[in-house]
Formats: C-alpha cells, structure tokens, sequence
C-alpha cells in the first residue's frame, strides 16, 4: 500500500468513466489521470459534455458509472477531504453581488481549507482588481467579475484548478494574463482540468493533457 | 480539519448571511406584515364576535406564522443557487451540514424572529389574555426555528425546479403539523391557567431532534438538487 | 448468498426477467386469497351486535389502512438503500410504490368514511386515525408531485428517496400529535377499533384480506417496476434486442 501511495502523491485519476443526460450517452469508459504540472483540456462541440465531465471531477455531480481517485482514493469517500484540494469556477462565477470584492473573497477562503500566507489584497492585485477592494460586486463590469470569480482561485491552497470557460468576458488581454496565472500555478506543481474556447497560449513547457469528446 | 476553522466558517457563513439582509433591509420587514395581515384577515372572515375570537385566537396566529414562514422559506437558497454560491458551498472543505445549520439560522434570524417580536400586538388584537402571552411567546421561539429547519429541507429539494413554490408547500405543509398542534394547544391551555410544561416540552425535544436531522436531511437533498 | 441476491437484483436486466415470472403466481395467489377473503368477510363472519352489518366494510378499509402505512415504509427502506448504495432497483421500488401507496390511502380514506356515515351520521368526522391517514395522503401526494416536477428520473428518485425518509421520521410524530390533539377536544368519539377481543370468525378475514392486499401490491409494484425499467434502460442492448424480438 505504501508503494501504491507514493505513486499516486497529489495526482488525479478517472477510471472508465460514463456519463448520461436526457436518455443520450455523452461519453463512457473515459479514462484519464492528471499528474502535478498537467493541465487538461477538454474539446468538443456544445452538448459534448465538457461541462457534465468537469461537474463530475468535482464530485458535484454522479457519474453513471466509473471511479474517481484522489491519490487512489474515492472522492466521495473523502468527501471535504478532497474538496479542500480543489478549486471549481464554474459558468456562474460564485459571487455575491451586494458584497464588495474583499467580502467575496474572505468567504472563498474560509469556506476552503484557511490558507495563512495568502493576502487577498494581493490576490485582487494580481487578478488586475487593486482599487476595487470595497466596490460593490454589482458595480463591476462583467469581465472584473470574471476575475474576481479567478481570483477565488488564489486564496486557498488547492492543487487542482476545475475550470469552465474561465475566458468568458475577458478581452485578450485579460485572457493573455491569467493564462500567465495559470501557468504559474501549473510550474508550482498545480494541475489544471479546464474548457475553453479559445486557442490557449501557454508556453510549450506546459504539458496538456487533450481530450476530445466529439470524437470518441 | 480543526474544530477552530469549522466554527469560524460557521460564524463566516452566518455573519455573511446577516450582511446581505442587512444590505436589503427593506425586505426585513414583509414577512412580519404578512404574518400581522393575514391574523387580522381572520376576524373580518369570523365575524365581530369577541367570545368566538378568543376561542380561534391561537390557532389564527399559529396558522398565520406557519404561512409565514411557507412563504419566507423559498429566499433561504434561491439567490445562491442562481449565482453559483450554492456549488461552492458544495465543494467547501467542510462539511456541508454545519454550513447548511449557519444558512438556517442566519434565515430564521431574519424571517422568523421578528414573528416573535409582534406576537403580542397579535395577541392583544385576538383577545388572547395577558396572562398566556408569555407561552404565546415561547410557543414561537421553540417552534418557528423548527419551522426553518423542516422548511430547509424542502427548499433544499425544490430549488432547482422552475416552479418549486407550489411543490414546496405540498411537501413541508404536512410536516408542520405536530408544531402547529401542540403549540396552539399549548397557548390554549395557557389561557384556562393550566400548566403547559408537557406541550413545551415537546416542542423543545422537537426542536433538537430538527436541529440534529434537517441540516443532514438539508445538505443530502442540496447535493442532489445541483447534480 | 444473500449479499450475491441482491447484487443479482441490482441488474436492471436480472430484475426485468425475474419480476416478470414472478408476477403471475402474485396475481393468482391475490385473486384466490381476495375471492377467500371477501367470502369469509362478507357471508360467513357473523354480524356485529352494535353495528350490525354495516362493520364489513372493515375487511377493505383496515387492510388498506395497513397497507398505506405499509407501503410508505417499504419506500423509505428502499429510499435509504438507494442513497446509500446507489442501487437503481431500489430506486424503481420507491417510485413504483408511491401512486400505489397513495391508492391505498386513498381507499382507506373513502371506506372510512362511508363507514363514518352510519357511525357517526356524518361523512367525514375529524377522528384521529382519518386524520393522520389524510395527512399521510398529503405525504404520498408530495413525492408524487415532486417526483413528476424532476425531469431527470435519477435525480428525482434520489430526491423523493430523502422525502419518503423524512416523512417516515415524522409520521411517528404526526400520528402521535393528532392523537393528542384528538383526545383533548374530542373526547366524545368512539373509536371503531376498541374491541380488544374480536372474534376469530370476524378476525380471520381481515388477515386474509391483509395477506391478499399485500400480494396485490406485490404485483402492481412489480409490473410498475419493470415498467420503468424498459423506459430507463430503453437506450440499452437488451431492450432493444427485447423490443425487436416482440415485434416479429
């Protein structure tokens, strides 16, 4: 068992996975594993299941059948266990619109496992939001939304980054920076399962794990 | 996960809740005018015959409050569950039962507290005697919080649904009755002068037993709402 | 052995095979147990001395009362077998019950009140046992109607499965507080149950008739049962395979 354990320190692996919406087989017996510094990226039209499959990562919702390991054990076993390691944006981005961006962020970190070295004004900063630390949400415009959604992301401590279109209404430059966020976090030894539209830029030392659902 | 964290997310939680009602504070008070409009319905309905409002008094007010609470129940998730929070409650590293209980209680706080407070001006306009006020009173602290927390489960499983309100009110209105019964019972003897620790004391196991079962009942019926 | 049953009825297509022998010898021993049942209430039992003939509507009115509290129980079980271990059988179990629990409920409510109107001159009559079976009814309508509002019939399975358990908590509670409710503001009441020795002759019939309700349901839950089966599984293999073979 010790052996099986170090092997699987800080990966992810899905086992022969199967997923069905409205009477329609999306995928089945999809497997994969994500190992530290990998990122995956799923391709495939709309309705392929991008969407179904990353829900299902988290744990949020049940696969029709197949195993989800976190360093070889069952998520839904590990229940808050493996939560703390991971950090989902969603479509929706998760914010409180009455609440300034400061607020947002001080609840992502205490509802994720409390991480004492990370300063949420900094975490702001680098998502390009300093000076907006006490503007109402609802103030912002949708793509400053968008990145306080991303800089959730950077107040806990969690390795895996589950990502659903995390460009949608950012302008290229926008896109541009927190391709250089996530890159960052996949150097630290991070991982990354993510769907987007765009073509994406990271630097050639990346590894990307590509998987496309319209064409299995 | 140390017990320090988890009881910091739970005041978090709270406190974030009390903030957002606090920031749309003109809807504090609709639950409790509805609550005071329907109980004076009730006397226009029954006529202007004082003996016969003071025999229904108690009921009116119960089943004005039960109304109430119905009608405040569909807020305790519906704006986290469209913007997303609810997801990131779901994948939070602790257990999601103890954030469920913050929610209940920052709700009742808001929804079912201030049905407390204008209890005796509803009693007074019942006719109900001064004398089975106070058990009026402690009616409603022991037994609107079960409200919220039989409620919370229902919401929790019709929050995904277009149309939920409905729905919701066939499945938690059923479950309401022990509450509705003993405690009118319990402000009904309080009136002839009987002593009413039996009825309160039901009413306060109750409470526990919904403070252990609903917010367990409330997480499981969440996570299957957002699968 | 047991462990290797169930597992065996896990299997959606095992089940479908297996519920369809097994529905036959359901319904033949409910018809012969009802037509028993039915003779023996209504021509043998000997009249009551107080309510003289008009008591024989207790052979389908206490075993369906029986049965709705029966059948809500059976749901809630396999409600919490479903959750816990994701079994879809049991899943199908729970939904096929409820229209036929709240059938039941339903009939037992009506015989009983046909029954009120001699008793107590009047059709409907706040006593503790209609009331609380009036409220289960409202119980079973609920996961009806949440049932059917949930488009996604897993889901839906999975929310009706933590209704039904919430409700068989509370049904305990309810039936506790009507009663209390009941004897304090209608103390006047007779009950139509206080016969602490009833007669074999009259008793024997009513536990045929519970034995022969219970094989109905047996059978309807079953035919219910496979059913939904086909209907989820109809994307699969064998049902397909199933459906072309009915078709030549």
């Amino acid at each position: 068992m010790t052996a099986a354990a170090t092997n699987t320190a800080g990966t992810y692996e899905a086992q022969s996975l199967e997923c069905i919406r409205d009477d329609r087989v999306l995928f089945e017996d999809l497997s994969f594993g994500i190992n530290p510094g990998q990122a995956l990226v799923l391709e495939g039209r709309n309705g392929s299941g991008k969407t179904s499959l990353l829900r299902i990562l988290c744990g949020i919702r049940l696969p029709e059948s197949g195993k989800l390991l976190w360093e070889g054990e069952d998520i839904f076993r590990l229940g808050p266990e493996f939560h703390e390691h991971i950090a989902y944006l969603g479509h929706k981005d998760g914010s409180k619109l009455d609440l300034t961006p400061l607020e947002n962020l001080r609840i992502a970190q205490g509802l994720g496992k409390a991480s004492d070295g990370i300063d949420l004004e900094e975490a702001l900063d680098q998502v390009g939001l300093y000076g907006f630390e006490d503007v109402p949400t609802r103030n912002l415009s949708a793509g400053q939304q968008r990145r306080l959604a991303i800089a959730r992301l950077l107040v806990t401590d969690a390795k895996l980054w589950i990502l659903d279109e995390p460009f949608t209404s950012l302008d290229r430059k926008g896109i541009e920076h927190m391709e250089r966020l996530f890159e960052g976090h996949l150097n630290r030894g991070g991982m990354a399962a993510m769907t987007t539209h765009h073509r994406i830029g990271f630097r050639d030392e990346v590894q990307l794990v590509r998987i496309n659902l319209s064409e299995r | 996960m140390s017990t320090l964290s988890l009881t910091s997310a739970f005041s978090l939680l709270l406190k974030r809740d009390l903030v957002l009602a606090y920031r749309r504070r003109a809807e504090l008070v609709n639950p409790m005018l509805f609550f005071v409009l329907v109980t004076a319905m009730f006397p226009l309905g029954i006529g202007n015959d004082a003996k016969l409002i003071e025999a229904v008094g108690p009921g009116v007010i119960w089943v004005a409050a039960l109304l109430a609470a119905l009608l405040s129940l569909d807020s305790m998730f519906r704006s986290d569950y469209d913007d997303g929070s609810l997801e990131q409650f779901m994948l939070s590293a602790h257990p999601v039962s103890i954030l469920v209980l913050a929610k209940i209680l920052a709700h009742w706080l808001v929804t079912g507290l201030p049905l407390f407070i204008v209890a005796p001006l509803l009693a007074v306009l019942l006719n109900i005697p001064a004398s089975a006020i106070p058990t009026l009173m402690l009616t409603l602290i022991l037994g609107t919080p079960v409200l919220s927390l039989i409620g919370s489960v229902g919401v929790a499983l019709t929050v995904g649904l277009r149309r939920g309100g409905v729905i919701l009110s066939i499945l938690v209105l059923p479950l309401y009755v022990p509450v509705l019964i003993f405690a009118t019972d319990a402000v009904k003897t309080a009136i002839v002068g009987i002593p009413t620790t039996a009825q309160l004391s039901i009413l306060s196991a109750m409470l526990v037993g919904s403070l252990v079962l609903a917010p367990m009942a409330t997480a499981a019926s969440l996570r299957i709402s957002l699968s | 052995m047991i462990i290797r049953f169930f597992h065996q009825m896990g299997s959606p297509r095992y089940f479908y095979s297996v519920a369809g022998k097994m529905i036959p010898w359901f319904m033949t021993s409910f018809l012969i147990t009802l037509l028993v049942g039915l003779y023996y209430g209504l021509f043998v039992a000997p009249a009551d001395y107080q309510q003289g003939e008009s008591y024989r509507i207790m052979y389908i009115h206490v075993p369906a009362a029986w049965m709705s509290m029966f059948i809500y129980v059976v749901m809630a079980v396999s409600g919490l077998i479903s959750l816990v271990w994701r079994i879809k059988m049991t899943e199908v179990v729970v939904i096929s019950s409820a229209t036929v629990g709240a059938s039941f409920t339903f009939l037992a409510l009506a015989t009983g009140s046909l029954w009120g109107k001699p008793m107590w001159g009047a059709w409907w009559v706040w006593d503790a046992r209609l009331t609380a079976e009036l409220l289960l009814l409202f119980l079973y309508l609920g996961i009806i109607a949440l049932h059917s509002a949930i488009e996604d019939k897993r889901v839906a399975a999975r929310a009706v499965s933590i209704l039904a358990l919430v409700g068989v908590v509370n049904i305990p509670i309810i039936h506790y507080s009507v009663e209390w409710w009941n004897t304090l503001h209608q103390p006047a009441s007779i009950t139509k149950f206080d016969k602490p020795s009833m007669d074999m002759s009259m008793l024997m019939p009513l536990l045929i008739m519970a034995i022969s309700f219970k094989l109905y349901y047996g059978a309807v839950v079953l035919m219910r049962a496979r059913a939904e089966i086909v209907e989820r599984e109809r994307n699969t293999r064998w049902v397909q395979e199933m459906v072309e073979q009915e078709v030549k």
